[in-house]
C-alpha cells in the first residue's frame, strides 16, 4: 500500500535531517504514525514493494504501542551500566554528530558515508514492530527507519559476501564499561545471514515515536530485527561488513552456550537458565497475565522460510 | 485509654513491615519504573533474602556479645522472611502471572532458578509452620534438626539469586559473601566445639 497524500506541511516543522528529508517524506511518516497508533497497517515506501510478498502486515501488531517513556527509560546498554534505568541519562555524553557509518568488505563499492548524506539516499518511514528481549520482557515500538537492503544495495554486494557484521562505536570517554573494560569485549559486535539482512522487515532506524533517537535507544543509527531477540538489533552503528564467513558475534562468544548467532524468538527453546514460552509486555498492569511469546516473534509468515531447511533448537 | 508500652519487641515488630510500606508508597506514586510488575516481584525477593540474613545473624550477635535474649527476635526475622518470600511467591503467581497455571507450570518448568527459589521457599515455610511454640514442644529434639535446615535455604536461595542472574555479579557477590561469613561462623563453632569434645574423650593408649 502507497500512502500518498497531498497534506501540506509548514517548511518550519522540517527541521531534521535524520527523520524527514524531503517534504513528501514527512507526510508518508507523519501520515503512518495516527493509523499504526491506531493499529491499523499503515504505508509502504514506494518503489520498494514487491506485491503480494506479505509485506504489508509487517505493520501490523496486536499488541498497543508502548508509552515512549517507558521504551526510554528501561534499556539494555551495557556500554552504559549494568541496569536499566541508568542508561536514560548516563548515554546522553555520547557524542553522535558528526557521524560516518562505513561499509566495506565483500562489496563492489565500499563506502564511507556521513550519516546525513546516507540519509539523502534513503526513504525514511515508521514501522510499528514488536520487540523482544531474550530477558522476557518485550514492548511495541514505532521505529522511523529503513530497510537495511536499500542502504546494502549502494555498495553492490559480491555473490561472496555470506554475512554482515554490524560494530558499534567505541567511544570510551563516554561509555564507562569500555573504559574499564568489562562485562563484555567492546565494541559491541553482531552479525546477520546475509538473506536476514535482505529481507525487507530488517530496518536500519533513525527514529520513534515520531522523534530522533534518543541515545540510551541507539541513536543516531541502529539495527532492528524483529524477529530476533533484542541483542541482535545493534546500537550506535559505525561499521557494516559484508563477510565470507559468519561473524563472532559479541554475547555469542561471552556465553555460547546461552545467546547462539541466530537467537530467532522461539517460545520451544528455552534459555538454559529460563523459560521463553511468555513475555511481560512493559507498562502491562498489575494481575496481567504474561502474553505468549511467538515463534519468531509473530513473524513467521514473513520469515519462517529463512529457516525451512534448520533445526531451530540446534541453530538458537 | 493509655497505650501500653511498647516493648522492643514490637517496635521491632513494626519497623520490618517499613519495607512493605515503601514498596506501597512507591506503587502509589508509580514510581516501579518501565516494569512494575518485575520491580516489585524483585523488591520482595530482596526483602526476603534481606531478611534471611538477618534471621542467621542474631545467633552469631547472640554469642559474639554474650547478649541474652535474642531468641524472641530470631523467631520475628524468621517470620518476616517467610512472609515476604510468600509475598514475592504471591507476587510472582498472582502479579505477574495472574494466576494462569498452565503458563506457571511451563515457566516453572522450564527455569532451573526457580526450582531453587521453590526448595528454599519450601523449607522457610516449614520452619515458619513449626514456629509456635506447641509445635517446638511437640516436635522434642528433631525440632533443632529441622530449624538447622535453614543453613540449606540460605544457600538454596542465593543460588537462586546467582541462577536467575542477567549480568550484574556485584550484589548477590555482597549476599553470597554475608551468607559465607553467617555460615562460616556456625562452621567455626562447631569445629570448636569438636575440639574441645575431642579433648574430653580419654585417648586409647597403646601399651
Ligand atoms: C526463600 C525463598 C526465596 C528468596 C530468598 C528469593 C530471593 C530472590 C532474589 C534475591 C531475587 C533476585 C532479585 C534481584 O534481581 O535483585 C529473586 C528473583 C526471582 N525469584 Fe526469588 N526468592 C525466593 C523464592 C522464590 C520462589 C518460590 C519463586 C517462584 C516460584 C521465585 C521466583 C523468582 C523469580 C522469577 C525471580 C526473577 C525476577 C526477575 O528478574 O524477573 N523466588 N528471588
Amino acid at each position: 500500500m502507497i500512502i500518498k497524500t497531498q497534506k501540506v506541511i509548514p517548511a518550519s516543522e522540517i527541521t531534521d535531517p535524520h527523520l524527514f528529508l524531503q517534504r513528501r517524506k514527512v507526510v508518508k511518516a507523519l501520515l503512518a504514525a495516527p493509523l499504526a497508533y491506531a493499529g491499523i497497517h499503515s504505508g509502504l515506501a514506494a518503489g520498494q514493494t514487491t506485491p503480494g510478498n506479505g509485506l504489508a502486515s509487517h505493520y501490523q501488531t496486536d499488541s498497543t504501542i508502548t508509552p515512549a517513556n517507558l521504551v526510554k527509560n528501561y534499556n539494555n546498554y551495557y556500554e552504559f551500566s549494568l541496569t536499566k534505568e541508568q542508561p536514560a541519562s548516563l548515554a546522553q555524553s555520547l557524542r553522535i554528530d558528526p557521524w560516518t557509518i562505513e561499509i566495506t568488505g565483500e562489496v563492489e563499492k565500499p563506502l564511507r558515508l556521513d550519516l546525513d548524506d546516507l540519509l539523502k539516499l534513503q526513504t525514511v518511514q515508521e514501522y510499528v514492530y514488536r520487540f523482544r528481549c531474550v530477558e522476557a520482557w518485550s514492548m511495541v515500538v514505532p521505529w522511523l527507519g529503513f530497510p537495511l537492503a536499500s542502504l546494502l544495495k549502494t555498495a553492490k554486494p559480491l555473490s561472496s559476501a555470506q554475512f554482515v557484521k554490524f560494530t558499534s562505536i567505541h567511544q570510551p570517554e563516554a561509555m564507562p564499561l569500555q573504559a574499564n573494560n568489562t562485562m563484555l569485549e567492546w565494541p559491541y559486535v553482531e552479525g546477520l545471514r546475509i538473506d536476514e539482512a535482505f529481507h525487507p522487515l530488517t530496518l536500519l532506524a533513525t527514529g520513534m515515536y515520531g522523534e530522533r533517537l534518543s541515545k540510551q535507544n541507539g541513536a543516531p543509527i541502529r539495527l532492528v530485527v524483529p524477529w530476533k531477540y533484542g541483542f541482535k538489533s545493534i546500537k550506535a552503528v559505525v561499521k557494516i561488513e559484508l563477510l565470507k564467513k559468519a561473524p563472532l558475534t559479541t554475547w555469542n562468544k561471552f556465553a555460547p552456550h546461552d545467546y547462539g548467532f541466530y537467537a530467532n524468538v522461539n517460545p520451544a527453546v528455552p534459555h538454559p537458565r529460563w523459560s521463553q514460552a511468555s513475555e511481560r509486555p512493559l507498562g502491562s498492569h498489575f494481575f496481567t497475565p504474561r502474553r505468549k511469546t511467538e515463534l519468531f516473534n509473530g513473524y513467521g509468515e514473513q520469515v519462517a522460510a529463512l529457516y525451512r531447511t534448520m533445526d531451530l533448537s540446534h541453530f538458537f | 485509654m493509655l497505650p501500653k508500652k511498647l516493648s522492643p519487641l514490637d517496635v521491632c515488630t513494626a519497623i520490618c513491615l517499613v519495607p512493605l510500606l515503601w514498596l506501597a508508597l512507591d506503587i502509589f506514586l508509580d514510581k516501579l519504573g518501565a516494569n512494575a510488575i518485575q520491580a516489585l516481584h524483585i523488591r520482595l525477593g530482596d526483602w526476603s533474602l534481606r531478611f534471611l540474613c538477618l534471621t542467621l545473624a542474631v545467633t552469631p550477635v547472640q554469642t559474639l556479645t554474650q547478649w541474652r535474649g535474642l531468641s524472641d527476635y530470631r523467631r520475628l526475622l524468621g517470620l518476616y522472611t517467610f512472609f515476604y518470600a510468600t509475598l514475592h511467591l504471591l507476587a510472582y503467581l498472582w502479579l505477574d502471572h495472574g494466576l494462569q497455571w498452565p503458563i506457571i507450570a511451563i515457566d516453572i518448568w522450564q527455569s532451573s532458578y526457580i526450582w531453587l527459589g521453590l526448595a528454599a521457599y519450601i523449607i522457610i515455610f516449614l520452619l515458619a509452620i513449626t514456629t509456635p511454640k506447641r509445635a517446638k514442644k511437640r516436635m522434642g529434639k528433631s525440632w533443632k534438626k529441622l530449624h538447622r535446615t535453614i543453613y540449606y535455604a540460605s544457600i538454596l536461595a542465593i543460588a537462586h539469586y546467582f541462577w536467575q542472574l542477567k549480568g550484574n555479579l556485584a550484589d548477590p557477590m555482597l549476599y553470597l559473601l554475608i551468607i559465607l561469613c553467617l555460615l562460616g561462623f556456625r562452621l567455626l563453632v562447631w569445629l570448636k566445639s569438636r575440639y574441645l569434645f575431642g579433648l574430653m574423650i580419654p585417648v586409647k593408649r597403646n601399651k
